[in-house]
């Protein structure tokens, strides 16, 4: 038998934590490749306590044809200069103008928005990201790493040119890499990768495209891993005015927005 | 000091800004952003006899300023919201008003009769857009007939502020809301979402899971104005304006075509303060014109 930890799980912003909007300032944009970017965002004052799977929904104020909040994942947090990271890939017009964004431009932010993955304690985790889907897994990563949490995470990428911002990750634990064409780590999927194989996990946790969740919610299920997905599903308000953003649970429509974005995949009718 | 108190009949709003239902949750969600006792009113979800699931997921679709929606009004059902959300925000210090949605007569009537046993429920807003399943699926308030059974039956249980919120989908809005106000409709609100359809060109999909969905924001704004001053002009009942109202420049265009009110909607998910910062904005404005009281602006479109 292999050590079971499965004493946490998802965790909610209790009612004290207060939802915010907030003009932050754009202090650093690093280019990755041409389709990914990350951006630094300052508040003028102390940030909240802020979860790992948690969003901001951020106004684009650079483009008029753009009309609603886009939300993205809080990449890291840095709490001693009141700063944000955001990891975005460029879809469309939204994502575009947000890498078309000026240093010193203001950018308005409703955070911090939905739910926490769980933080084990003393456990063998598994992340897997794939595409944007990294952008929370980073700023997880560290979280898991304090609570003493053995931590390993795949990125699965196309190929070498996608398989960027890897350093980040280095202080938290190991880090693994699959592309598609073989051009860097192993060749294939990231649920493909041989350390799934070789190597038993207590907790998968994932954001990405849904046909990779759904790989990895597969491997969660065979090998009687605890599995956390991360929904991406298109939003309205962010944080449960509209009930845009739902998804079809196991108890009925559940808002990604309020009671996700993390869920157990157990929940989920996948 | 200006006076910005408004009266509809004899429910008083402290100031003529109210937040469109389906758009403001319970309020409870807009806690962290504003003091809601600030507001004028607040219109909650659309309620229902039964529970409902509500239609799949996507619901949603941003379209050239505005969106489109799907919603198929989810929610738990009149008994739950008397039981487990009134005693959450009964005590809120503005006009708390339930949408009472259905699809058969007799389930508008029951929602009714079970809310006006609350208290602090000081008034409905009769949402007549709602598919009539008994007549095909064709909407309550896109006739005359239909639109007045459904106020006629709801008048009798309910005893309180009756609002009738219109659907624009129809050829004449003025008609029916003179259809309603014969039935004994205190005042209407309109307008409701149009209806509208998006499609991905290449996926070659349609956007929403229902195909079809209901058009708001900025987009059905100069719409909305135009049925605003068409009801206006044909009833004595108050009328309460709302369609794509983004800021208070938009809510007193509301008010000179003729509404007592208005409503905010779509803009809350953009900024959610922006319904506060409305009233605040009312105010300048009323202070740069010199006007004193807000009554003095409504109708007062100056058509020389
Ligand atoms: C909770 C959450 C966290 C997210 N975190 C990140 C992040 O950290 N980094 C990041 O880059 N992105 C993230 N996303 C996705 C991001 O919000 C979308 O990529 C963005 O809204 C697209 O906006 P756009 O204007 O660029 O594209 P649009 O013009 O809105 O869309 C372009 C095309 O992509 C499709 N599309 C857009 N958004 C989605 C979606 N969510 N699901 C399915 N199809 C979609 C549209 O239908 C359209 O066909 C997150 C989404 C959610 C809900
Ligand atoms: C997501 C969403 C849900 C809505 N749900 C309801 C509802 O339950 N009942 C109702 O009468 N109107 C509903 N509406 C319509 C709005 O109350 C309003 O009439 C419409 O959006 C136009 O105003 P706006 O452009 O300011 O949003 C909804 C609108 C949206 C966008
Ligand atoms: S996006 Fe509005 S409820 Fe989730």
């Amino acid at each position: 038998m292999k050590p079971k930890n499965s004493n946490a799980s998802i965790l909610y912003p209790s009612k004290s934590m207060k939802k915010l909007i907030q003009d932050f300032e754009l202090v650093k944009y690093e280019e990755l490749n041409c389709e990914h970017f990350v951006l630094d965002i300052k508040a003028n004052e102390p940030l909240p306590e802020i979860l790992p799977g948690q969003f901001v929904n951020v106004r684009v104020d650079n483009n008029k044809s753009v009309f609603l909040r886009r939300p993205l994942s809080i990449h890291n947090v840095d709490y001693e200069r009141n700063v944000i990271q955001l990891f975005v890939k460029r879809i469309g017009e939204g994502t575009k103008s947000l890498g078309e964004l000026k240093i010193g431009d203001n950018v308005s932010v409703v955070y911090p928005l939905g739910n926490s993955y769980s933080i084990p304690k003393n456990a063998k985790t598994l992340l897997i990201g794939g595409g944007c889907g990294v952008a929370p897994l980073l700023y997880l990563s560290k979280f898991l790493h304090e609570a003493g949490n053995e931590v390993t995470t795949i990125l699965g990428v196309r190929s070498s040119y996608d398989a960027v911002g890897l350093k980040a990750y280095e202080p938290y634990g190991r880090i693994l890499v699959t592309t598609e064409d073989g051009s860097q780590g192993e060749k294939g999927y990231p649920t493909q990768h041989s350390v799934l194989e070789n190597e038993s996990f207590d907790y998968a946790f994932t954001c990405g495209p849904e046909p990779m969740m759904k790989a990895v919610a597969a491997y969660a299920e065979s090998k009687d891993v605890i599995c956390e997905v991360s929904l991406e599903n298109t939003m309205a308000c962010g944080f449960g005015a509209c009930l845009c953003c739902v998804t079809d649970t196991k108890k009925g429509n559940k808002c990604v927005c309020t009671e996700g974005p993390v869920f157990n995949v157990k929940d989920l009718k996948w | 000091m200006v006076n910005l108190e408004v009266k509809l009949k004899d429910m008083v709003l402290k100031n003529p800004v109210m937040t469109a239902s389906g758009t403001f949750g319970f309020g409870e969600e807009f806690a962290d952003f504003i003091d809601l006792s600030d507001l004028g009113g607040i219109i909650v979800k659309g309620t229902t006899r039964h529970h409902r699931e509500g239609n799949p997921y996507p619901r949603m679709a941003e379209t050239p300023s505005g969106m489109l929606n799907a919603v198929g009004l989810q929610n738990k059902g009149v008994e739950n919201f008397c039981k487990d959300i009134y005693p959450r925000i009964k005590d809120y210090q503005t006009n708390v008003m339930v949408n009472v949605s259905g699809s058969v007569i007799g389930d508008y009537v029951e929602t009714a009769a079970m809310i006006n046993d609350l208290d602090h429920i000081p008034g409905i807003e009769l949402n007549i857009s709602c598919p009539n399943v008994k007549e095909g699926g064709m909407a309550f308030g896109t006739s005359c007939a239909s639109a007045k059974e459904v106020v006629r039956a709801v008048r009798k249980v309910y005893k309180k502020h009756l609002m009738v919120k219109l659907s624009p989908n129809v050829t004449d809005i003025a008609s029916i809301a003179k259809a309603v106000e014969g039935q004994g409709a205190d005042s209407v609100s309109l307008i409701n979402t149009l209806l509208g359809m998006a499609i991905d060109a290449e996926t070659r999909k349609p956007l929403l899971s229902t195909v079809t969905g209901g058009l708001s924001g900025p987009a059905v704004k100069p719409v909305a104005l135009r049925m605003v001053w068409q009801v206006a002009q044909a009833v004595n009942i108050p009328v309460v304006g709302l369609g794509g109202i983004m800021n208070a420049k938009d809510a007193i265009e509301f008010i000179l075509a003729g509404a007592t009110a208005v409503q905010i909607g779509t803009a809350n998910f953009i900024d959610p303060q922006v319904s506060v910062k409305i009233v605040e904005g009312i105010k300048e404005y009323m202070i740069r014109h010199q006007v004193s009281d807000i009554n003095d602006l409504i109708g007062a479109i100056n058509l020389k």
